[in-house]
């Protein structure tokens, strides 16, 4: 019998019953809850008089529509303008208060954009089952537990029984070997990913992510990895535990400790996929051919390096694909054959829930140091994903270099990657984002989004066009 | 949950590839706290020539022509036709929440993303998957003729054109128990609550570290 993937290992251990028609009810270990997706859920339980079936499984904090601006943000739930968006804030306070749910609040040490605070304040743990109403849920994947985003009468579903009604996806394995260019990061490794299989391409499975450049990577690197699964079309994102997952979780707030972490520890070691476990499709992927990857288009899979050339639709053999070209091409005001580093940029976005953790900020910075925004980019905003990342920032200078380059150093939230506060982009404006998803709208209406790293972004940033980080001069 | 049993209803045909939810449904709406009052703002930014929020009146603002729900041909449609990988992108349940308000009752495309499938049938709503040839055919059958109309039948897993023909559709066999009978998902799980408590007492003396570490 062949040995079973991390995946299967993690299904196994949370399968409470399979029905006779097939599906399953998984158990539910960590329910993450932001203020979006969850007020339906909770007006739910309230009409059907239900309460949390564990309160203890559950953390929320406000994070999509938190203001990022130091005033907007100063006064609390109480200063941010817009009133939709205030309401929305209090209701998710007043929900957990309700239930008894233990939340960080819009300006509380522990608040952060949910994918961000989950792991570091060890909620996410090994092993686990981790849900949340958003889909880059996969993010937590990073250290070895099974995380996937749900839509809203899941997370009431989750709320009122501890459980999910699920179908087991098929294993996908993603093998990334080789060694990554200087210059190169973990978000040039996944867009390379989606641009090879698309944004269809793991609809159905559950994607490990392997080899020996994820190995090297840290496990933040592989959070941004797992973090754009979903733009492949997987809900799930995985990487087998190791050393460095178990040295990430160890002294974090809500992780073990004691004999208990020990025990844990033991059985974290164990959640690997096993050496002859079969997996449903592989793809294998050379690190020391992927470039720093840009996106052209309006679909995550419309990526080229940076070397590269914004694609001619005509040349594209696929009636329905030519057709999505032609359309993103007239969206994004681009010319099909231009190199992609003649695109001009208006704004710069560092941040999010795949690129808003210390390390990127310290790449972005290592780029951003002794060099100036350029006079033609009309905003740079620089959003830690958590407090805890801005005051580690800030600890490190890091925040003085962001300013003194002219970029605006901001409070933590989701921000202008999908723009519910007032960090939107104008109509026609093209941004260089290290956020996740660059279609029609996204970052406001008539907005162009140019996928990069962070270090790619602060190239753009310095030179007011999509640039090759490593041909910057030398400062 | 309401319940899907058979539709008839106006195909409305959107020829575009990997439509995903923030079309579907804006970031903006997103702020409501309410289920309901999004059909208006169904796919905003494809359908208006100005900018939408929540809250807006819809009835005077500019049209984009071109939009196949524009179009008087396609009023009082009910039934959506699409390419693949509709609907993805993000977990939204805004997505399928104002499709059902604009009183879409069934979507018919080679693919969906996972979630937004699963989303669906969370609200009484029939996602269609049929081969791609099948989809390209019918968007062949929609343009050629006015006021075309499909009769779908969940019971018997089969779409009827108006010329007759009987297309057979697969689904797995829960979502249409669930879908045909109205069914609340959240009690039949907890039918299962015996179950539920009994793996948690082993699942706790397993791994304790997952309980009680939050309070």
């Amino acid at each position: 019998m062949a040995g079973k993937t991390l995946y299967d290992k993690l299904w196994d251990a949370h399968l409470v019953e399979t029905r006779e028609d097939g599906t399953s009810l998984i158990y539910i270990d960590r329910h993450i809850i932001h203020e979006v997706t969850s007020p339906q859920a909770f007006d739910g339980l309230r009409m059907a008089g239900r309460k949390p079936w564990r309160t203890d499984a559950n953390v929320a904090t406000p994070d999509h529509n938190v203001p990022t601006d130091h005033e907007e943000r100063k006064g609390g739930i109480a200063t941010i303008v817009d009133e939709v968006s205030r309401i929305q804030v209090k209701t998710l306070d007043d929900n957990c208060d309700e239930f008894g749910i233990k939340e960080f609040k819009i300006n509380d040490h522990g608040q952060g954009i949910v994918h961000v605070m989950g792991p570091e304040q060890g909620f996410t743990l090994p092993g686990a089952t981790v849900v949340c109403g958003d889909s880059h849920t996969a993010t937590h994947g990073a250290l070895g537990c099974l995380a996937h985003g749900i839509g809203t009468s899941e997370v009431e579903h989750v709320l009122a029984t501890q459980c999910l009604v699920a179908s087991k996806m098929k294993n996908m394995l993603v093998k990334v070997d080789g060694e990554m260019g200087p210059g190169v990061t973990a978000k040039d490794i996944i867009l390379a990913i989606i641009g090879k299989i698309g944004t269809a391409g793991g609809t159905g499975y559950a994607i490990e992510f392997g080899g020996s450049t994820l190995r090297n990577l840290s496990v933040e690197g592989r959070m941004t990895i797992c973090n754009m699964a979903i733009e492949a079309g997987a809900r799930v994102g995985l990487v087998g535990v190791d050393e460095k997952t178990i040295a990430y979780i160890k002294g974090r707030p809500f992780a073990p400790t004691g004999e208990t972490w020990d025990k844990a520890v033991a059985y974290w070691q164990t959640l690997h996929s096993d050496a002859d476990a079969h997996f449903d499709a592989v793809i294998e992927m050379n690190a020391a051919e992927i470039e720093p990857y840009v996106s052209w288009g309006t679909s995550p899979e419309m990526v080229v390096p940076v070397s590269g050339h914004v694609p001619r639709p005509e040349e594209q053999a696929d009636d329905t694909r030519r057709k999505g070209y032609q359309r993103a091409l007239e969206y994004m005001g681009l010319e099909g054959g231009m190199p992609v580093t003649g695109i001009k940029i208006d704004k710069v976005f560092i941040g999010s829930c795949t690129n808003s953790r210390i390390e990127d900020l310290r790449a972005a910075a290592e780029v951003a140091k002794g060099r100036k925004k350029a006079d033609s980019i009309e905003k740079v905003y620089v959003v830690p994903g958590s407090h805890l990342v801005k005051e580690q920032a800030e600890a490190e200078g890091l925040d003085q270099i962001f300013i003194e380059a002219g970029m605006d150093w901001r409070e933590p939230g989701c921000s202008m990657c999908l723009a519910m506060n007032s960090d939107v982009l104008g109509r026609g404006e093209h941004c260089a984002s290290t956020s996740n998803r660059n279609f029609e709208g996204r970052q406001g209406a008539g907005g162009r989004t140019h996928l990069v790293s962070p270090a790619m972004a602060v190239a753009a940033a310095v030179t007011g066009y999509i640039t090759d980080v490593r041909a910057l001069p030398p400062v | 949950m309401k319940a899907f049993k058979t539709h008839k209803g106006i195909v409305a045909p959107l020829d575009l590839a990997n439509v995903d939810t923030d079309m579907i449904i804006p970031k903006q709406f997103l702020k409501a706290i309410n289920r309901t009052g999004f059909g208006p703002y169904l796919f905003d930014e494809m359908r208006y020539e100005d900018e939408g929020w929540y809250g807006k009146d819809c009835s005077k603002r500019p049209l984009k022509k071109d939009f196949p729900l524009n179009q008087p041909r396609y009023q009082g449609t009910s039934i959506l036709l699409a390419r693949e990988n509709f609907g993805c992108g993000s977990s939204r349940e805004h997505a399928p929440w104002a499709l059902d308000d604009y009183g879409i009752r069934v979507i018919i495309a080679p693919s969906y993303a996972d979630i937004f499938y699963n989303n669906c049938f969370k609200n009484g709503m029939l996602p269609i998957i049929l081969d791609k040839e099948l989809v390209s055919g019918l968007f062949a059958e929609v343009a050629a003729q006015e006021g075309y109309e499909l009769d779908v039948d969940l019971e018997n897993q089969a779409i009827t054109t108006p010329s007759g023909r009987v297309i057979p559709f697969e689904l797995d066999s829960f979502r249409k128990h669930c879908l045909l009978e109205g069914l609340d998902e959240i009690g039949l799980t907890l039918q299962s609550v015996d179950k539920i408590r009994a793996f948690e007492v082993g699942h706790r003396q397993r791994q304790p570290w997952m309980f009680d570490a939050v309070r």
